[in-house]
């Protein structure tokens, strides 16, 4: 068993606060914004939508269940490489 | 001639080595099947008989995913990550490299052959 596998997942606490609070209904619905990319997307999050932080902007993730178990940063990229100046396409 | 999982027909090798002609198969599974159907290892692929044969095709058919249903598996999962937009799908999009690896030179083999870009300078003789 891998060390990471036996630590569990990393929910930021104050983001699974928020979170806790819009599944049971104690806040409205809406976009979280948060800036903890490092924080793992568990069942809870299906259904969100989160503002994640890229360190310019927030970008508007919607999740789904297929992005269980991966990372919020993962969807919100921090380059944005257009293409050389000059070249073609 | 040993004919298994469907197109593969491991020639005059030894059978621990034939096995991992076959996709999804490498050495150390090889050697498993092998044990578990109690042959030899050095046993060639064509001496198999008909009853090793069906032993090692058993194995493989009911605790393996080989071949096309392993590539389609993979598929599969590179599609998800294309999908869902994480950074790793990106990479994938984009041809390049997924797992942090520098990209200013080499990368070759995600990235394919060179292209050289017009209008670059050469560096300066000296």
């Amino acid at each position: 068993m891998a060390r990471s596998i036996k630590k569990g997942p990393y929910v930021d606490a104050k983001l699974d606060r928020k979170v806790a609070a819009v599944t049971e209904g104690k806040a409205k619905k809406g976009v979280i914004k948060t800036w903890s990319r490092r924080s793992t997307i568990t069942p809870d999050f299906v259904g969100q939508t989160f503002a994640v932080h890229n360190g310019n902007k927030f970008i508007p993730v919607y999740v789904t269940e297929y992005m269980v178990g991966h990372k919020l940063g993962e969807f919100a990229p921090t380059r944005n490489f257009k293409g050389h100046s000059g070249s073609k396409q | 001639m040993a004919r298994i999982a469907g197109i593969d027909l491991p020639k005059n090798k030894r059978g621990e080595i034939a096995l991992t002609y076959i996709f999804g198969i490498g050495r150390s599974t090889a050697q498993y099947i092998l044990d578990k159907a109690s042959i030899h290892y050095d046993k060639k692929a064509v001496e198999w008989n008909d009853e090793e044969q069906t032993a090692i095709r058993n194995i493989i058919n009911s605790e393996f995913k080989v071949e096309g249903q392993l590539r389609s598996e993979v598929q599969m999962n590179i599609k998800r990550l294309m999908d869902i937009a994480c950074y790793r799908g990106l990479r994938h999009r984009k041809g390049l490299p997924l797992r942090g690896q520098r990209t200013r030179t080499n990368s070759r083999t995600r990235k394919g052959k060179r292209r050289t870009v017009a209008g670059k300078k050469k560096a300066p003789k000296k």
